[in-house]
């Protein structure tokens, strides 16, 4: 037997997937050595007719990263879950749907006219907007046309594994993914690298009392680098956040944003930081609730900056 | 019932006589029903909670070998107790019941719409059918009751609940936050409608409680911390020094003839005077003396001493420190009576600027033999007897805006007492009562109305609506409008006593974190239920009575609190309790301790242990956890799980309800 084949791909994604597992830095050598990339767009030049030419199945593993936003991003997982005898989706976008689904929140109409005329930086008098074929003296132009709305891989395909992250933790990551070469298979469906409980297990910050009176933002304040980001009134997805980044963020100083999903057993991510916030604000009339629900600056974004699509939500449909 | 077991289900659909069946197709559901997966059978009856309902329930169990039943009828509030006994009785798990709530959540909402109310009774028994196949068996737990009772609050209202429990053999320790017992009715001169003396017919009460062997009687205390459940009360009493030893002081009284120091009196409402080592009054219970610090000279300026220096029983203890008791009891019964209306709010009536405008209470004091005055009735600005007399009704009370919405039930009565007190005590007064309605509706009290309208009392229907003072007699001038004869007059009189409203105590926020419970929009303690459950509060094992729970005369009062007394008896002759096995509990792997249920726990059921270094994990005493459901609503990570409606039971109910 040779050795393990891998492929890798991106569907509509940022890119940072790719550059995760390459963030592994001389440990990668060995690894190259232990396995044979058989596709991976970012660094090598492989075409999309050579994974065609493929036996199915016959790629060992594919970590596919990037959410599911156009016909070609769906092409490819369905090419690649054919081929693939393991498909795992690789990051926040192909497990969740990632900071790209937040555009779920509108229709496709008006994205288009919001990054193509209405955005600040946009100067665009002829009103220019990317068709999915244009003629051109050589002949004609195709691009791959946008689906309705962003989509998670698995909305599209069966999908073995999950490694969540935005990025994933690369060296995580290449450890799991040694693991599954070597046999070691968890079940179906399973999030690796990831921990049963949350983020707040792994938080090094002191937890007092959770009660706040109003929400702050973190250039509003110099935070306490001891104590929990929540119960200094600053957002922090930590609780309701799954576990295994090791609080890498929080950490640093920052508040955990959510990225690796949800908890296990709990659908959506969102709603449940969102009972577990209502639950220890402290107010004492409906209109203070309204003030504090107010206070929260960009809400999607706060509490499903990297889920909208997988959760109960899911898009707008009027 | 083993796990693996099919579901048997069993259902009962109720006509509630015409209630459901005149709205609803109670046939069409039975149809609907019978069709419904695991149902293995399906009926109606006329009132299923009636004897012959629950024979059926319990005859169908046993013959169709039922291992689920779901009962289509009222509230599960009204009878869910009602069929979990018929389901036990016919030997099946009580928790293997499901309701479904057809009659307030369907018909009494529908009545009009027959057709879409026999649909919605449909959704909803199909969603409790989809839950029902999910339920799961549980056992009550129970507990050991410590056979002892703690009251806090020493007016008439504890008294009585502290004689009745001990006489019937518990322990009671009450606990009084003032140097005696007997609240305000000790303030009281005489007691509608009866006029009996309220000393002649408390003070007895209260020496009983000194001397009885299963009282510990702990006065000049508070309540400081409570923890535990019912049964299982842990208490820290706060007991302030009161520079006396209670054992060695007879209540001599020679201290207080010696001390130099006057200081106006509580009890007397600051018409009399104190000494600075004193009893409140003469029938003190207990007869211990206290020196108040603040004003003691020792304690001010290091001299004096001269009470030790007289004290025959050798009791002054400057050095005493105040000291923390620790209790264990089984209930606790809030005791903590009322404070008065603060007339300076309103002030268009001039109490606090005017002399000669006093309170209700005050009044009490100025009649009272043994108050500041000797029982005479005069004007505060000049010692002089009034002539004329003016009762001004619903000060504070019935005034959303400026007081309180409701109406203070004794004002009324205690008026037309005092207004008769004015005939008896200064023969040929003028005595006039201004009130909005006229409200004697105790046993007695239209009685007592008629009576002292004979007297020649003048009632007249209006309310004041400013009171002015004339500067130079100190008399005062009411301005109001007479709206039985539709006229605005102005007249003067010598003396005005306001009714003032009965309020929540000040501390009633402090209290109310300490136990727990709940208060209501008036402020006062909230009762389970206002009519069927009037003593008990929404925590199991602590209950309440007298004006604590809102404003009452001495007969409610007292008949409260020995309904408060005959409810703890229940949990405390029987020894042990059991509770709901409806409580949450903590999924260990799951949790990762970020405090979220504790800071939301309404009954204090959960608390974060630390399992190792930095890692903290959620545990919930199910003794306590009243099953409210709030923190597995609120747990980010969903690692609680609250009995008999779990996730998946939830799920199946809301699918079930959106399928149809
Ligand atoms: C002017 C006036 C006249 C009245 N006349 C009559 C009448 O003629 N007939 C009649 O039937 N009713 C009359 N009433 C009503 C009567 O006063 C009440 O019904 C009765 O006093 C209620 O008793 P209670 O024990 O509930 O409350 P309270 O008498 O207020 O007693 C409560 C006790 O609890 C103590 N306490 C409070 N908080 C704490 C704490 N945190 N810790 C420890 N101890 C605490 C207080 O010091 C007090 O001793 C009159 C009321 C007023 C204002």
């Amino acid at each position: 037997m040779g050795k393990p084949k891998i492929a890798c791909y991106w569907a509509a994604s940022c890119g940072g997937c790719d550059v995760s597992v390459l963030d592994i830095g001389s440990k990668l050598a060995d690894i190259v050595e232990q396995v044979e990339i058989v596709f991976w767009p970012i660094a090598l030049d492989f075409k999309y007719k050579d994974v065609e030419a493929m036996p199915d199945q016959s790629i060992d593993i594919c970590l596919f990263n990037g959410g599911i936003r156009n016909e070609e991003n769906e092409h490819m997982a369905k090419l690649l879950r054919r081929k693939s005898k393991i498909l795992i989706a690789y990051g926040a976008c192909a497990y969740l749907g990632g900071i790209l689904g937040l555009a779920n929140l509108a229709t496709l109409k008006e994205l288009f006219s919001r990054v193509y005329r209405e955005t600040p930086s946009t100067v665009n008098p002829e009103n220019t907007v990317p068709q999915p074929t244009v003629k051109v003296k050589e002949g004609e132009l195709k691009l791959s046309p946008l689906l309705e709305y962003l989509k998670p891989l698995n909305e599209v395909v069966e999908v073995d594994y999950y490694i969540p992250g935005c990025p994933p933790i690369g060296e995580k990551a290449w450890e799991a993914l040694i693991a599954l070469i070597k046999g070691e298979k968890p079940p179906k469906g399973t999030v690796l690298t990831a921990d049963e409980r949350t983020v707040c297990d792994s938080c090094p910050r002191v937890k007092e009392e959770k009660k706040i009176k109003e929400l702050k933002r973190i250039y509003q304040v110099i935070p306490d680098p001891e104590k929990c980001f929540l119960e200094q009134g600053i957002i922090c997805m930590g609780p309701a956040t799954r576990g295994g980044c090791d609080a890498q963020c929080i950490k640093a100083g920052l508040p955990c944003k959510g990225c690796f999903g949800p908890a296990p057993n709990v659908e959506d991510q969102g709603a449940r930081m969102l009972s577990a916030l209502a639950s220890i604000v402290e107010v004492n009339s409906e209109e203070e609730a309204k003030r504090f629900a107010e206070s929260v600056a960009d809400p999607a974004g706060t509490f499903y900056l990297f889920s909208l699509p997988s959760s109960m939500l899911k898009r707008r449909v009027k | 019932m083993s796990e693996k077991e099919e579901p048997r289900i069993g259902v009962f659909i109720c006509h509630c006589g015409t209630n459901i069946a005149g709205v609803v197709d109670v046939k069409q559901v039975v149809d609907f029903t019978s069709k419904q997966p695991n149902v293995v059978f399906a009926t109606d009856y006329t009132y299923m909670c009636s004897d012959p309902g629950q024979a059926l329930i319990k005859d169908s169990i046993k013959e169709h070998k039922l291992n689920r039943v779901v009962v289509a009828a009222c509230s599960p509030r009204m009878h869910e107790p009602t069929f979990r006994k018929t389901c036990q009785e016919a030997g099946l798990n009580p928790y293997l019941f499901e309701m479904a709530n057809i009659r307030e959540q369907c018909c009494w909402v529908h009545m009009g719409e027959p057709e879409k109310a026999t649909e919605k009774a449909k959704a909803l028994v199909k969603a409790a059918l989809a839950k029902a196949s999910l339920l799961e068996p549980l056992t009550p737990m129970e507990f050991n009751v410590e056979r002892s009772a703690l009251i806090i609050g020493g007016g008439i209202a504890g008294i009585q609940a502290a004689l009745d429990l001990a006489n019937a053999g518990f322990h009671v320790y009450l606990v009084e936050k003032e140097p005696s017992i007997g609240g305000h009715m000790a303030q009281l001169d005489k007691t509608f409608p009866t006029l009996d003396c309220s000393a002649c017919i408390l003070t007895p009460k209260m020496v009983d409680v000194g001397r009885h062997p299963n009282i510990t009687l702990l006065t000049y205390c508070e309540a400081q911390e409570v923890e535990g459940f019912i049964g299982n009360f842990k208490v820290k009493i706060l007991r302030k020094a009161r520079y006396v030893d209670e054992k060695a002081c007879t209540g001599c009284g020679v201290c207080a003839q010696k001390c130099p120091v006057k200081v106006p009196s509580e009890f007397d409402l600051g018409l009399g005077m104190r000494k600075a080592i004193y009893i409140p009054f003469p029938q003190s219970v207990p007869i211990t003396h206290t020196i108040d610090k603040e004003n003691c000279l020792y304690f001010t300026r290091g001299v004096c001493k001269v009470c030790e220096k007289f004290c025959p029983a050798k009791a002054i203890r400057f050095d005493q420190q105040d000291e923390t008791i620790e209790l264990k009891v089984g209930i606790i019964i809030n005791a903590t009576g009322y404070d008065l209306f603060n007339a300076k709010k309103l002030p268009q009536y001039g109490y606090g600027k005017y002399k000669n405008v006093i309170t209700g209470l005050e009044f009490e004091r100025l009649v009272n033999a043994s108050g500041p005055t000797g029982g005479k009735i005069v004007r505060p600005s000049d010692g002089k007897t009034p002539k004329s007399v003016a009762f001004i009704q619903c000060i504070g009370s019935r005034d959303e805006h400026h007081g309180v919405p409701y109406c203070s039930r004794i004002c009324c009565m205690a008026s037309l007492k005092h207004a008769h007190q004015v005939k008896e005590k200064i023969p040929g007064a003028e005595v006039c009562v201004f009130y909005i309605d006229l409200r004697c509706f105790g046993k007695g009290y239209e009685e007592f109305l008629v009576r002292v309208q004979d007297e020649g009392i003048r009632l007249v229907r209006g309310k004041v609506s400013e009171i002015y003072e004339n500067p130079e007699t100190g008399n005062l001038r009411l301005r109001l409008e007479d709206t039985l004869l539709g006229e605005v007059m102005e007249t003067e009189f010598e003396l005005v006593v306001l009714a003032v409203a009965l309020v929540p105590r000040a501390e009633a926020p402090a209290l109310q974190t300490l136990l727990k419970v709940s208060r209501g929009a008036d402020g006062f303690f909230l009762e389970a239920h206002p009519k069927l459950r009037p003593v008990e509060t929404h925590i199991p094992g602590i209950f309440i009575c007298g004006c604590a729970q809102g404003p009452k005369d001495i007969p409610d009062t007292v008949a409260q609190a020995s309904a408060a007394a005959a409810q703890a008896a229940i949990p405390l002759s029987q020894g042990k309790v059991t509770a709901e096995p409806l409580t949450a509990y903590v999924l260990e792997d799951y949790c990762s301790g970020c405090g979220v249920c504790e800071a939301i726990c309404p009954y204090k059921a959960i608390e974060l242990k630390e399992v190792e270094e930095g890692k903290r994990r959620a545990e919930v005493n199910e003794a306590l956890c009243q099953g409210c459901g709030l923190c597995g609503a609120a747990c980010p990570s969903k690692a609680i799980v609250l009995r008999g409606f779990t996730e998946p039971q939830l799920m199946s109910q809301i699918e079930a309800l959106s399928s149809v």
